[in-house]
């Protein structure tokens, strides 16, 4: 009736499907208290119900994703570079990266805070930090291991440093990068909705803050599950473009040359 | 088949006889190796790699190098393309020191080394993109002449139609004949032969053999083609270079007679065969010494 690949698809989809009718029917079943875990059906009436309420703390916090992961997209791009394409870069700069990113990104938040006070300031450098090491450690990982042998072809033609980052390493380097964004997008949200959750009065962080106190859990929930759906949604996005950009890169899937 | 001696004709104008001083007549060399020595490391770890080599080649000319595995005949290839620089020595080509300024270098190793990102014929306009005067028409270029060009040179090697193709989707075979085409699609002056044909099979080794000496014929660019076939060497070359075991040196140069076009039939009579015998007695005798 549908080809292969859409038979496979209406399979997955089917069995997300009943993931949540497995949830909603195990909490009618053993009874489980709205309070302690409210019914994916609960938590889409109040998701519908609070939307006027809700909208704008999610605009805030796409703002505040979208501006952190642009700017931790192109601080990292260029570290990237920096440390992909030079030895002392890559000795000095990796150690004290890898150090940075050690570190609990809650401890750094009352940092921001007291640098640039509470707020969409706070929420936008906490997203761009966490979402910066993956796209530095793949670009460089990217770049770094590009085959000689690939260089050597233009260099043997007289082409510059420049030309054959332009035609070799970066291309080469396309599917690190596309994976990296993949992680660092839904870092992102981490960054945001955790900087929101301690200091701010606005988001989705600060929503479900002020939700959880007041008891009203399918607030909570319908909060968790609008984050997941913009995480879902970006990552898609993303992943179209990655087809088009490094297609050549997954011939083994379905994805390839389209 | 074909008497040998037929084979060596006057056209050629080149004998087997002991050279003769004939170098006020000579054109000036396209490519001179000057002293030229490579050290890897210093002290007392010091790896010498090539020792004082000096090599002369005349503009045209199908130069193979031949000689013991690790002797330094892929050094040579990287040097004259600048790819490294020697210890000592000084190498020219075109009269100019090597990366004084850019020369029109076609390049191919044994890895055909095609971007996987880029579609066969993408790969091989690739040296358009990059040497003038080429490089400054690219953008205007790209899709009409320069396209032209590569369908030419695809259909010539026998991949008309391939164009499109990614190179996974192409056999050892083809990718090493889209690897010919890439070398060659800026007219270089100048080939420069890595064991091109090494991990292919003896058929389609012998195939492209063939290609090349078209494609040689039709250009006639200055050929340095590093190579382990003896058979190869002979059947393309019109002189063959014989190094010593490492730290390598030229120790034998040997004129080929055989007039062109060359056919494999000619890979099996007498003078050939005693040819790449000699050759392979020398390396032999290089390999004991070493």
């Amino acid at each position: 009736m549908f080809s292969e690949t859409t038979t496979q698809k209406l399979k997955s989809a089917g069995l997300i499907v009943l993931f949540f009718v497995i949830w909603e029917v195990a909490c009618i079943v053993f009874g489980v208290k709205e309070i302690i875990l409210p019914r994916p059906t609960v938590i889409m009436a109040a998701m519908i119900e609070y939307f006027p309420g809700i909208r704008p703390h999610l605009i805030q916090t796409l703002y505040t994703t979208m501006v952190g992961f642009g700017l931790g997209v192109i601080i990292g791009v260029a570290l990237g570079l920096l440390i992909g394409t030079s030895k002392v870069a890559y000795d000095t700069a990796y150690p004290l990266l890898v150090g940075f990113s050690s570190i609990p990104k809650v401890a750094v938040v009352p940092i921001f805070v007291l640098w640039f006070g509470a707020g969409t300031t706070p929420a936008i450098l906490t997203s761009m930090v966490i979402c910066v090491f993956p796209i530095v450690v793949n670009v460089a990982t990217g770049l770094a291991t590009t085959e000689p042998e690939l260089e050597d072809v233009l260099k043997a033609l007289g082409a510059s440093r420049w030309d054959v980052l332009w035609n070799v390493s970066l291309p080469r380097a396309m599917p690190y990068f596309f994976a990296s964004l993949k992680v660092a997008i839904t870092l992102a949200f981490v960054g945001t909705v955790l900087s929101e959750t301690v200091a701010s009065n606005r988001g989705i962080g600060n929503l479900m803050m002020i939700a959880s106190s007041n008891f009203n859990v399918p607030l909570v929930f319908a909060g968790l599950f609008l984050l997941a759906f913009l995480g879902v949604g970006l990552y898609v996005i993303f992943s179209l473009i990655e087809r088009r950009v490094a297609g050549w890169a997954m011939r083994k899937t379905d994805l390839a040359v389209a | 088949m074909k008497p040998m001696a037929r084979i060596a004709s006057a056209e050629d104008n080149v004998s087997l006889e002991a050279p003769v001083d004939d170098s006020a007549l000579r054109p000036t060399p396209v490519i001179q190796l000057e002293k030229v020595t490579i050290t890897y490391g210093r002290g007392e770890n010091a790896v010498r790699a090539l020792s004082e080599t000096t090599l002369d080649i005349a503009k045209g000319d199908f130069v193979a190098l031949v000689g013991p595995s690790g002797c330094g005949k892929s050094t040579i290839l990287k040097l004259v393309s600048n790819l490294i620089r020697p210890s000592t020595g000084h190498i020219f080509v075109g009269g100019r020191e090597a990366g004084a300024e850019k020369v029109g270098i076609g390049m191919a190793f044994q890895n055909p080394t095609m971007l996987p990102w880029l579609t066969i014929r993408d790969n091989i306009m690739l040296p358009l993109k990059i040497v003038e005067p080429y490089r400054s028409s690219y953008a205007a270029k790209k899709k009409t002449e320069y396209r032209d060009k590569a369908e030419a040179l695809l259909e010539k090697v026998g991949l008309k139609g391939f164009g499109d193709k990614f190179p996974w989707q192409l056999s050892g075979g083809m990718l090493q004949r889209s690897n010919l085409c890439r070398a060659l699609i800026h007219e270089p002056a100048l080939l420069l032969l890595d064991e091109p044909f090494g991990a292919l099979d003896q058929f389609t080794r012998e195939e492209l053999w063939d290609i090349l000496q078209k494609l040689w014929m039709d250009h006639r660019p200055t050929v340095l083609l590093v190579t382990h076939d003896l058979r190869e060497s002979a059947y393309l070359a019109t002189r063959i270079c014989v190094m010593s075991a490492r730290p390598g040196r030229v120790i034998a140069d040997e004129q080929v007679p055989f007039a062109r076009p060359r056919t494999l039939d000619m890979t099996y009579e007498p003078a050939f065969v005693t040819l790449t015998q000699k050759l392979r007695s020398l390396i032999v005798d290089a390999r004991a010494a070493a």
